[in-house]
């Protein structure tokens, strides 16, 4: 039979790894760290480990697929046989065609794919290890190797998913609490444009809670980004420049 | 991939739609919140355990139902199986393909089946015979028939109209065995998820878009609510933007006209 159901948020409002209810698992940014890519990052975010890869612009192949006034983006989430605790079939599963589309559509608003004319550009994120939360962690880390590669981009794109545990919004579910929880809601920004480029919802949510469970994404995603700007900075820049350069401008 | 089709005629009449939408009007003359007439028909299928034909504008779906036992997933042994899929044939339009399922087709069938289940409409305790070992296992397919724009909804209202329809065989278990009896009651339908999808198309949202606004459309949102007026799924899709509060606006239009819809479905499935 089922064991009875551990408490997802003890007495003192700490959740199963002790975080408080808006707590953000520590996260990890990387950038560059693939030889042949033309743009890399890779991601520690809580127990998910995500290498993301970009190759382009690069020549179409097959040629029917070339498009005449932009870039073609191409995107795969991936997760490797090994990453989940069974063992997972290598193949493309219809989830991971999903979130591919998803994360793909989520990229796109941020590319100026318009520069780039005739050509593909694309994006391949690996799930070395998956924690809950993987499709906002890998597009976290695709846009830092679409930024690393040098491609022109609007804004950065970054994603958390927020959700409900024990009738709580709570930020950034873990694996346990994404499968034992009631709701998920993974959701991606561009925070200078304030637009949001990848929303999906699972669980049931009332409008007050929906609205918070939202509201607390965009708020944590803007975390996020701080820590994706200083991911790029600290490759290209060696991590100083970006903070010193903010000078008040009198006039 | 991120090809947007190329239906030529209709891509041209953007400009034209996106002025028509700054004064409020849409190309076939329906408020920016109207969805197109429903005709829903149940019991369309005698050989399948429930089914409908859905009818939303020129969009024609029909969704079966087929119940059967099985062995219930390691992780949940003591709930049934409820699987939704839904194919788009290669007779529903000239764009469509016959082959493996394309990405559009699998977002469509794992979105509806989102919303299905996160909505809790079937209660999955109920289906189970012999826990760990034996459930009912229940299997709605969605032929997707004619496609003239939202296919989400269309092929939602299919799925929960054949599933309040539906009649299993009621099923004894003796010694560990199950057997199914002469005995036929209905699938344990608890409630009624409603899916609204709207398209952004220049700066306005459009509810219930035909394929000539699909071809124009920059963002794509569908929420599924349920009676309580709580939100059960969603998914934003099309390589664009929605602002936080276009989203926060999406969702009560969603409430607001999901309970019309509610009790359109609720009347055809009596």
């Amino acid at each position: 039979m089922v064991e009875a159901k551990k408490k997802l948020i003890d007495d003192k409002g700490k959740r199963l790894d002790g975080r408080k209810w808006d707590e953000l698992r520590p996260i990890s940014l990387q950038v560059g760290l693939m030889k042949n890519a033309d743009g890399s990052a890779y991601i520690e975010w809580g127990k998910n480990k995500i290498m993301a890869a970009v190759y382009g612009p690069k020549e179409v192949h097959p040629k029917h697929q070339v498009l005449p006034d932009r870039a073609l983006l191409r995107c795969r989430y991936h997760m490797a046989p090994f990453s989940v605790d069974e063992r997972k079939n290598p193949a493309p599963s219809r989830r991971e065609i999903e979130i591919s589309k998803v994360i793909r559509e989520a990229l796109e608003p941020a590319v100026i794919v318009e520069d780039y004319p005739r050509t593909a550009i694309e994006v391949w994120v690996e799930v070395l290890q998956s924690d809950g939360g993987s499709r906002c962690a890998g597009l976290t880390a695709a846009s830092l190797a679409l930024a690393d590669a040098g491609i022109n981009m609007r804004d950065m794109v970054v994603g958390c998913s927020c959700g409900i545990i024990e009738d709580t919004v709570v930020a950034d579910l873990d694996d346990t609490e994404d499968k034992e929880g009631s709701g998920d809601m993974p959701v991606a920004i561009m925070p200078n444009l304030g637009q949001v480029t990848l929303l999906q919802v699972d669980g049931i949510y009332t409008r007050e809670n929906f609205q918070k469970a939202f509201e607390l994404a965009i708020e944590k995603g803007k975390q996020v980004y701080a820590m994706q700007r200083d991911a790029l900075t600290t490759k290209f820049f060696g991590g100083e420049a970006m903070t010193t350069q903010v000078e008040e401008v009198a006039d | 991939m991120s090809v947007k089709k190329n239906y030529v005629m209709e891509t041209i009449r953007k400009a034209q739609m996106v002025q028509m939408l700054a004064q409020g009007k849409r190309t076939d003359e329906r408020a920016l919140d109207q969805t197109r007439p429903i005709k829903i028909e149940t019991g369309v299928i005698q050989k399948a355990n429930g089914s409908a034909r859905v009818t939303l504008g020129n969009t024609q779906v029909i969704a079966g139902v087929k119940i059967a036992t099985g062995t219930p997933f390691p992780d949940t042994p003591d709930k049934g199986l409820l699987v939704v899929n839904a194919e788009i044939l290669p007779l529903s339009s000239p764009y469509a393909e016959p082959g493996p399922p394309s990405e559009d087709a699998i977002e469509l069938a794992r979105v509806v089946d989102r919303g299905i289940r996160e909505s809790e409409m079937v209660d999955l305790t109920k289906l189970c015979l012999i826990p760990g070992k034996s459930v009912v296992t229940i299997f709605v397919d969605c032929n997707i028939m004619n496609v003239d724009g939202n296919l989400f909804d269309a092929t939602s209202y299919a799925v929960v109209s054949a599933l309040r329809t539906a009649k299993m065989k009621k099923y004894s278990v003796k010694d560990d065995k199950v057997e199914a009896t002469e005995d036929w009651i209905p699938v344990p339908v608890e409630r009624t998820p409603v899916s609204v999808t709207m398209a952004r198309i220049g700066d306005r949202l459009v509810v219930d878009p035909v394929t000539e606004e699909e071809a124009s459309m920059d963002m794509r949102i569908t929420i599924t609510t349920d009676e309580d007026g709580n939100i059960c799924a969603s998914q934003k899709g099309e390589a664009s933007t929605i602002t936080p509060a276009q989203v926060l606006e999406a969702a009560d239009t969603s409430i607001r006209v999901g309970k019309q819809i509610r009790s359109e479905i609720l009347e055809a499935t009596k």
